[in-house]
């Protein structure tokens, strides 16, 4: 029999196994072997940085106007400097890019608006940006009302164009592919299949061939007469098929929301929507945060696409100026820069996801 | 309003829940065979039986979270069909506590507790928190009422879940193992509850094994086995004098040790 009345007092952990050089020694250099592969690392590291960094900024040229004043061995960001007007905002005319700006601040202002947790409104706000904004948006840009000059779409490109690509199918396709999830998960057998079939469908067919036939094919079905301008048959051609995959994103999250919680809800008299909005939707949706970012990244991504049919995202449009026999041989800067634009946001995307995973985080699970 | 005038009015007369003749099957598998239940208004049931003797799909019959094929099952007057409106207006009479809570992990206590009365109910958001917090300490846990169930003990979130279904002001309750998930310390809080809400005149169903809980509170215990009701009785000669062999197997099973 033992028995013991005191308690250990509580002291810290030893020295050697806190703080930064403990850090070092136990991942980097933890046996002879460990240490011969961090230093060989390190070296390999030294021996590719070295010449980018040369290259990208040391040995750099920024300022000019034409390719003469690019002397120096490294990049030529003159060009880049030159075209960053294009590349931003592709053929839009010069007095009327204010439009493009106003609507994109109007936005920003609106997305930090919702994503800032302290900001009152949010119920008010949300569906201003769901449905005001589109069509403030559409009215500002296209013109044609208040006094606007009209800009026809094959005006628009570069970046801005990649932005309202992107924006729009991700805002439109995650509702459509929530609606497809639960359709699929559906008791009922009609509205199971057609959902079946729309995802399979969609999620079977290259981007590319779906982006060439609502190019080539689709005005064969329209009516005489009838046109849908290029850029909404992208757009639809591009929600559709991202609404596919997010469907099945979103069914995997369903799936991992324990029956109970419906059954909770069913119990307590709640109907099918209410079951679905209220208990499973943000639960799952939560869980589905990586996923459903993974699908917007790639949907930025595959709006390069859209190039095959002639619209001038910011992909296209750095294409189109390396041809310019003016500035002939600065390919490497210009896909560096729209790389480095593609990563940017794409990077945002992936922080801002990972702030809201820990922001929404309950405990555990049941 | 008037349709539960009508029926507390009919309440004195008909039975709270009757199940006539209630057959199910999963697949080829007979669950529940020729069921015949009646439970009076203000009646604590004990249902026990080996696992797998289809206890826990008797009791989620009566609020449709199973379907039955055959029978008949009329909740407070109001017959269960499959009419969705209808099954809706039953599950809002009846209550249910589940072996694993499931409490919403999303949402604080208080709003688990509030928020099928807001919109099932459609109650003002004050007022259904003022109902809630009454309810919950009546369980005895408002201390915790802004923290989420991921926080709390099982024996607390099995009592939130108690004072979320009561919120609904439910006719009748039911149990299913609502103390078989918890650490044994972590039992007795929770029949504690459940006697209490007995002494109040709930009718309530508990599928339990909880024998000392059957013989306090039990106006009858009813023992299944193999999908059917192999015995009836009143708690003291349900114990003390076993008619059924497999009833007396069960006991001397679980009260032998």
């Amino acid at each position: 029999m033992t028995h013991n009345e005191t308690v250990i007092p509580e002291r810290p952990a030893p020295r050697l196994t806190v703080g930064p050089l403990a850090w070092l020694r136990a991942n980097l250099f933890s046996g002879p072997v460990n240490s011969l592969f961090t230093l060989l690392g390190l070296y390999l590291l030294y021996l590719l940085l070295t010449p980018a960094i040369q290259w990208a900024l040391i040995d750099a040229d920024w300022i000019g106007t034409s390719r003469d004043d690019c002397s120096r061995e490294g990049a030529c960001w003159v060009f880049v400097n030159a075209r960053l007007g294009q590349f931003v905002y592709g053929l839009y005319p010069g007095g009327e890019i204010w439009r493009i700006n106003l609507m994109f601040a109007t936005f920003a202002a609106l997305l930090a608006w919702l994503a800032i947790p302290r900001l009152p409104f949010k119920r008010w706000v949300a569906p201003v940006t769901l449905v005001a904004f589109p069509v403030f948006a559409y009215v500002l840009l296209y013109g044609g009302h208040f006094g606007l000059p009209v800009v026809e779409t094959h005006r628009w490109g570069g970046l801005s164009l990649t932005l309202i690509l992107a924006t729009v199918g991700m805002v439109a396709a995650l509702p459509i592919g929530i609606v497809l999830a639960l359709g699929r998960r559906s008791q009922m057998p009609i509205v199971r299949s057609v959902c079946v079939v729309f995802i399979e469908f969609w999620r079977g067919v290259p981007l590319i061939t779906i982006l060439f036939m609502a190019s080539v094919m689709l005005p064969l079905f329209l009516p005489t007469g009838m046109t849908i301008d290029r850029l909404v048959r992208a757009l639809i051609g591009i929600t559709l098929f991202q609404s596919a995959y997010m469907a099945e994103v979103v069914r995997g999250g369903l799936q991992a929301i324990p029956r109970g919680q419906e059954e909770a809800a069913a119990a307590l008299g709640m109907g099918y929507w209410q079951r679905m909005g209220l208990i499973v939707l943000p639960q799952a949706l939560k869980m589905m945060i990586p996923g459903i970012v993974n699908t917007f990244i790639s949907l930025f991504k595959d709006t390069t696409l859209v190039m095959i049919i002639g619209l001038f995202d910011l992909l296209g449009i750095v294409q189109a100026a390396l041809s310019d026999s003016r500035w002939l041989g600065f390919a490497v800067e210009g896909y560096v820069f729209a790389a480095l634009m593609f990563w940017i946001f794409c990077f945002s995307m992936s922080r801002y996801s990972q702030y809201l995973e820990k922001k929404l985080h309950t405990g555990h699970k049941r | 309003m008037s349709e539960q005038a009508i029926d507390s009015q009919a309440g004195a007369a008909t039975p709270m829940v009757e199940m006539r003749g209630v057959n199910k099957w999963y697949g080829d598998f007979h669950v529940l065979r020729d069921i015949h239940l009646e439970v009076n208004r203000g009646e604590r049931i004990v249902i026990c039986g080996p696992s797998g003797s289809g206890k826990s799909t008797l009791i989620r019959c009566i609020n449709h979270l199973e379907e039955h094929q055959e029978g008949e099952i009329v909740v407070g007057g109001v017959p269960l069909t499959q009419d969705v409106k209808r099954i809706e207006q039953i599950r809002r009479s009846v209550g249910m506590v589940f072996q694993h809570f499931n409490l919403f992990p999303h949402l604080t206590v208080l709003e688990n507790c509030c928020l099928s009365p807001m919109w099932v109910q459609k109650k003002p958001r004050r007022e259904a928190e003022a109902q809630a917090m009454q309810y919950l300490e009546r369980v005895q846990i408002a201390e915790q009422a802004r923290k989420y169930p991921g926080q709390l003990s099982g024996g607390q979130q099995q009592r939130v879940a108690i004072a979320r279904s009561l919120c609904m002001h439910p006719e009748v309750m039911l149990f299913d193992e609502p103390t078989s998930a918890l650490d044994p310390e972590m039992i007795k809080e929770v029949l504690d509850v459940m006697v209490e809400l007995a002494k109040e005149g709930m009718t309530m169903l508990c599928v339990t094994h909880e024998m000392g809980f059957a013989k306090t509170v039990a106006d009858r215990v009813i023992f299944m086995d193999q999908g059917q009701i192999i015995e009836e009785n009143a708690p003291e000669p349900f114990f003390n004098d076993p008619q059924s062999e497999r009833t007396q197997l069960f006991l001397s099973q679980i009260l032998g040790h």
